[in-house]
């Protein structure tokens, strides 16, 4: 289970990624528990963490916010296929991020991409997924941290 | 996932630039958002093996250089870079953000580090850091 102030890492690595990547911040809502895998928009960029945590951190988003985020990042591309790179690279920066504090031995996998599906958690008895709503411009979406 | 692609020779050039990133998007946005008119971006690769066959075809003077990518990661890509050429310039552009793999790059001949999510104005400085 994530401590508090391992939880704040997420927070704040979600945050920085709107302020900086899109240039206009995010809004994040309460962080609350739950067992098993929350429900996921239209796409989820889906990194799996091992070494001294293991489990899983996600990115789920709608189509909608994606390809506002794209038009922010100047990207005229809207295809199928970078709807999937996006929310990959979004997963991936807030993981990579979060080894400023974790250290190097929270190892994070390259991004496995979702369209619609609800990724599978392979949680242990007792294990929950903390949830960290995001709210950005009309759009929410989600991060899932589900680590033991 | 290819993201290999040689690109023209323009005349007044004088810096050849290779850019790898497993994310089509990030390749996009650092080609973009580059500044510099001395720079001529003569390829771009989305994985480290496709990024040593690009360095052979292209013989670039700098590299942007994601971390974490499939088949051949960054940091195994870089020592293979600096064994062809020593005088390369790397530049890391990663999420990976602790200081051990910053430290690990540069041991294995990285020139600069640069963390993402990155503004325009952070990768510039960070080129021009490399350039000098």
């Amino acid at each position: 289970m994530l401590r508090e102030e391992e939880l704040k890492t997420f927070v704040e690595g979600t945050t920085n990624y709107f302020e900086v990547a899109a240039q206009q911040p995010a809004t994040i809502g309460s962080p609350y528990l739950m067992e098993g895998a929350p429900a996921v928009h239209d796409y989820t960029g889906v990194i799996s963490i091992s070494g001294k945590r293991e489990g899983v951190v996600y990115f789920t988003a709608p189509r909608a916010m994606l390809t506002v985020l794209l038009m922010k990042m100047q990207e005229n591309d809207f295809s199928h296929e970078t709807m999937r790179d996006l929310v990959g690279e979004v997963a991936n920066t807030i993981s990579g991020n979060a080894r400023r504090d974790f250290g190097r031995d929270f190892v994070i996998s390259v991004p496995s991409v979702l369209a619609g599906e609800k990724p599978s958690l392979a949680q242990k008895p007792g294990q929950r997924s903390f949830i960290i709503p995001i709210n950005w411009r009309s759009h929410s979406a989600k991060l899932v941290v589900s680590l033991s | 996932m290819s993201g290999s692609q040689v690109n023209g020779a323009g005349g007044r050039k004088s810096l050849k630039l290779l850019i790898v990133d497993d994310s089509n998007i990030m390749r996009r946005r650092i080609e973009r958002s580059q500044q510099f008119e001395e720079l001529e971006v003569v390829g771009t690769a989305g994985n480290g093996i496709e990024a040593l066959e690009m360095f052979r075809k292209t013989d670039p003077d700098m590299v942007t250089m994601d971390l974490t990518m499939p088949q051949m990661d960054g940091i195994e890509c870089i020592s293979k870079l600096v064994q062809l050429k020593p005088a390369v310039r790397i530049l890391v552009i990663s999420a990976l953000a602790d200081k051990a793999t910053a430290v690990e790059a540069m041991e294995r001949g990285a020139n600069g580090f640069l963390n993402k999510p990155f503004t325009d104005r952070q990768l510039n400085e960070a080129i021009a850091e490399l350039m000098t």
